[in-house]
């Protein structure tokens, strides 16, 4: 439904040089799929998307909606964003203040090429802001809304034009914890329910692996890996993805060879020999980096059997509700655990550490 | 959005369409160049010409220069102006330093009300003021002189307005409001924790303004100093009122005479008009030069903090005596003047005998006035519509400085602001000279007077619409056009809507403004485009005081009721400054 090539953007540094926000970025996101650029800020992300949308104008590149070229380099072409039919959620959620909830959401209907009858525009506003639960509202000041409303509105305007791609610019970071949580779960239903092809920017590791079919963790202006929620955080290709979604204990190693099935290795590390698994091959005397999440270390006052057993001491543990957080000192090292709260073991006394060698993921530095 | 000189787009369907966006801002960019820099320019060039007679065309020459500054009569005039403007920029800034001091910093009584009551001053137009001040302070029929020699019995002239002194006291006092409200924002900015450490550090009231509170306010005070600086420079009505009958002349007051004098001087008035340019322009510039760069001195911290008041004690008093003064010279005496000759048949002090002698003639005889109905309605013609044509036409250059990334934006920003140093006489007259000189016969019609009032005013609208323009997201804007808006839709639908109290503010006070415009009509005008300021003009030029009283009266309450209305249309878009 929606395909970019190749996109570069540049902007006008403070001293008039071009600086390069996003480099040869490519992507494609089948109908009905949830795509999600993930990255920290300052990343490209957001240029992105505005480059999709046509507010911004890149310097390379093609992009393609549902077979149309909106925009493309080579032969010249671009779009204003106005006739691209895309429908788009801001960060600030720009809902007009000088307009009431259903003047918001009619807006697009009422200044579009296609000139519709009163009746028909009513009929679809109406449809729209029930789909957000909005439609009790629809004759107060948009300025009366909550937070998590006015968001709600923000979509119903986007979506009231049955737009091509849905295009949403962080829309939950300006919502308290709660609230975004619960519009989380909201925006997967819709988007699943209406079957709707989304691009979705966030920095929020979280957000992206609860909604999107598809993820893209970019960095510095690149994407650096595309892939399921899953993949993207079990088999993260760099250190950098590994770093930015979700936490992660990072080790480093030296290959020592070959185990067993296809992928193990025998590595050497600070905490002494362990299996790991790799994605590409990997030489003997290679350097790697180890990457561990906290919740694949296991930890037990007894022995227990398998790969990868260590003994350590617990130096921290922190209790966080349904979980708790232990720091393990293991020689000179401190590894981070997430585990069950009912482990309680005290702070000083010894533990076994056992790391389960499909989730030691080794990685070229 | 994008820049200009780009590629023009091509469609999906593969037809290219004209958007009138181009059209409407080539318009606009095109006026404000127009109107800005074409009189300038005119004025400069003119200055070096010889005046053209039927017997002999105009030629290049720097006599006008020459004879400007050959002459000793140009250093008087020079040191003339300068010793007035800044003689009425300290009074300005003396009177109204005071006044926002108490108003803001002390606990003297009924201070909100003073606050509310000190904009008045402003409503009642220069010229009006002037002709107040003359029937108070001359020395032959000025009240105050009257009063005086009767109680004591003596021939004795105790205040004369016809004099550099009595110049700057009518013109300083006229304008301290302009100081109060700026001194009063330069208050305001202040953190008064600095101020409250030197207090708790040990010193008195008068060493914490002394030490703290004015060194603090330096920038402030300097860009204030100057503002009123520059206007007082450009101040016609009291130097032509005051000075000119005893011969006392400066900048503006000499082009006035330059021109009107047969044959009309017009190259001379120009050259004085460059050098008063000259002066005005090095203070506006200075003036935004300290506004940019005051960062060292910003003492703005959060908002919202209410200064800790100082307790005057059974000073108070004499704070309260000293607001009620104030109000006295600058609204209650006016107008209470012009209110009693306005019901006099022929001009006389008050006394009993007048008292019996009051009559509503002046009324009747100026409302029969043969002009009167044709002016009221130019004037309002042209308020409304050179307050309309500047808040539509800056609306989108200021859109374009502040949304857009066009190349040299900044040049059109100043462009449009470069009328700012225009005195009003000099406008006037670049704007004469240059409709003199081309062909297109507007001049001696209302549109010359809707120009000039165009280009005065602009950048009052600039400002207005910049104020409300930052405060507009950008993504309201993205919005509209993901929701599929063409450009000329968004504005109009979208950035006029969201601009409104800042279009509404800037509209009501270039009306206001408008309307007492006089030192530009005063050469621009023709028998048929006479405006009210102008017809006040001529019936002080043919001593008709009681009937220039009665207008005058009208006049104020016309404006009073104006402005309550523009404060109420205020709160109704929930605009604070006016």
């Amino acid at each position: 439904m929606l395909k970019v090539t190749g996109l570069c953007t540049d902007y006008i540094g403070e001293h008039g040089q071009p600086i390069r926000a996003a480099n040869e970025v490519g992507f494609e996101v089948p109908p009905g799929k949830l795509f999600t650029l993930l990255g920290p800020s300052g990343c490209g992300k957001t240029t992105t998307l505005r480059s999709i949308a046509g507010l911004e104008r890149p310097r390379e590149g093609e992009i393609a909606v549902g077979g149309d070229v909106v925009y493309s380099s080579g032969r010249n072409i671009f779009i204003p964003p106005n006739q691209r039919g895309l429908g788009m959620v801001f960060q600030s959620y720009a809902i007009w203040p000088h307009m009431t909830v259903y003047e918001n959401a009619a807006f697009p209907l009422r200044v579009g090429r296609k000139r519709l009858g009163r009746r028909e525009i009513e009929e679809r506003v109406m449809r729209v802001l029930q789909t957000v639960d909005l439609q009790e509202m629809a004759q107060r000041e948009a300025t009366k809304l909550s937070g998590g409303q006015q968001q709600r509105l923000a979509l119903a305007r986007a979506l009231v034009m049955e737009p091509r791609v849905l295009l949403l610019d962080e829309p939950l970071s300006n919502l308290d914890a709660k609230l975004r949580e619960r519009m989380r779960f909201e925006l997967k239903r819709l988007q699943r329910e209406l079957g709707i092809t989304t691009v979705y920017v966030t920095h929020d590791q979280s957000e992206a692996l609860a909604l999107s079919h598809a993820i893209a963790v970019m960095n510095r202006g690149r994407i650096e890996q595309i892939g399921t929620p899953r993949e993207i955080y079990e088999r993260p290709v760099n250190q950098f993805v590994a770093d930015f979604v979700g936490t992660t204990n990072f080790l480093d190693a030296t290959v020592s060879g070959a185990d067993g099935a296809a992928g193990f290795y025998r590595v050497r590390c600070e905490l002494g020999e362990l299996k790991a698994l790799a994605h590409e091959a990997l030489a003997p005397a290679e350097k790697v980096v180890l990457s561990v999440r906290p919740e694949d270390i296991y930890l037990s006052e007894s022995r227990p059997d398998g790969d990868n057993v260590l003994q350590g001491r617990v130096d921290q543990k922190v209790f966080l509700g349904e979980t708790a957080d232990f720091q393990v000192l293991i020689g000179e090292r401190r590894l981070q655990s997430r585990v069950h709260p009912s482990l309680r073991t005290r702070v000083g006394e010894p533990i076994y550490v056992r790391i389960d060698a499909e989730k030691c993921v080794a990685l070229k530095p | 959005m994008q820049a200009a000189g780009e590629a023009a787009p091509v469609f999906a369907a593969g037809v290219p369409r004209f958007d009138p966006k181009w059209l409407i801002i080539a318009l606009c960019v095109a006026l404000t160049l127009y109107l800005g820099v074409v009189p300038l320019a005119f004025l400069l060039w003119q200055s070096f010409f010889t005046p053209q007679t039927a017997a002999k065309a105009a030629q290049f020459t720097f006599g006008n220069y020459v004879e400007a500054y050959g002459s000793a009569d140009t250093w008087l005039l020079f040191g003339n102006s300068l010793k007035f403007a800044t003689g009425a920029a300290a009074v300005s800034f003396a009177i109204g330093t005071l006044l926002a001091w108490m108003n803001e910093r002390t606990n003297t009584p009924f201070k909100g009300f003073f606050f509310a009551l000190s904009v008045i001053p402003l409503i009642i137009p220069g010229i009006l003021f002037t002709v107040a001040w003359i029937l108070l302070g001359s020395p032959k029929i000025g009240i105050i002189n009257l009063l005086l020699q009767r109680v004591f019995d003596t021939d004795v002239v105790f205040v004369n307005v016809y004099s550099l002194t009595g110049m700057v006291w009518v013109d300083g006092l006229h304008y301290s409001p302009v100081a109060f409200l700026l001194m009063t924002a330069a208050f305001r900015a202040m953190d008064p924790a600095l101020e409250e450490s030197a207090i708790m550090s040990g010193a008195s009231v008068l060493q914490v303004a002394r030490r703290v509170t004015l060194p603090l306010a330096w920038p402030a005070v300097f860009a204030t100093l100057l503002i009123l600086f520059v206007r007082a420079i450009e101040s016609f009505e009291v130097p032509a009122l005051l000075g000119l009958p005893v011969g006392l002349q400066v900048f503006t007051s000499a082009i006035y005479q330059a021109v009107h004098r047969y044959p009309s001087q017009i190259g001379l008035a120009a050259a004085y008009a460059v050098t008063l340019l000259a002066i005005t322009s090095v203070g506006v510039y200075l003036q935004s030069r300290i506004s940019t760069g005051g960062s060292k001195y910003a003492t703005m911290t959060g908002k919202g903090f209410r200064p800790r008041t100082i307790d005057l004690g059974r000073w108070r008093y004499l704070t309260t005596a000293i607001f009620l003064a104030y109000f006295l010279f600058i609204v209650v005496l006016p107008f209470m003047v012009l209110l009693w000759s306005s019901l006099q048949k022929f001009y006389s002090v008050p006394s009993m005998e007048a008292l019996h002698r009051l009559t509503l003639d002046p009324y009747r005889t100026i409302i029969s006035y043969p002009n009167i109905v044709r002016s009221v309605w130019n004037s309002i013609l042209l308020a409304v519509a050179s307050a309309t044509t500047i808040m539509l036409v800056t609306s989108v250059i200021c859109w374009i400085v502040v949304k857009t990334k066009l190349p040299g934006r900044w040049l059109l920003d100043n462009f449009a602001s470069l009328p700012m140093v225009f005195p009003g006489i000099v406008l006037g007259l670049a704007i004469m000279i240059l409709y003199l000189t081309l062909p297109v016969g507007i001049y001696g019609t209302i549109w010359i007077m809707l120009i000039a009032y165009i280009t005065r005013f602009m950048p009052y609208g600039l400002r207005y619409n910049t104020t409300s323009m930052l405060q507009i997201h950008k993504e309201l804007e993205e919005s509209a056009a993901m929701s599929g808006a063409s450009w000329v839709t968004t504005f109009w639908r979208i950035i006029l809507p969201l601009l409104k109290p800042g279009l509404v503010a800037g509209w009501i006070y270039i009306v206001i403004v408008s309307i007492r415009e006089l030192s530009s009509s005063i050469l621009l005008y023709s028998p048929g485009t006479e405006v009210l300021s102008v017809v006040i003009w001529e019936l002080w030029e043919n001593g008709q005081y009681v009937e220039l009283s009665a207008l005058g009266v009208m006049f104020i309450f016309g404006l009073f009721v104006l402005v309550l209305a523009a404060q109420w249309v205020g709160r109704r878009f929930g605009i604070r400054e006016l």
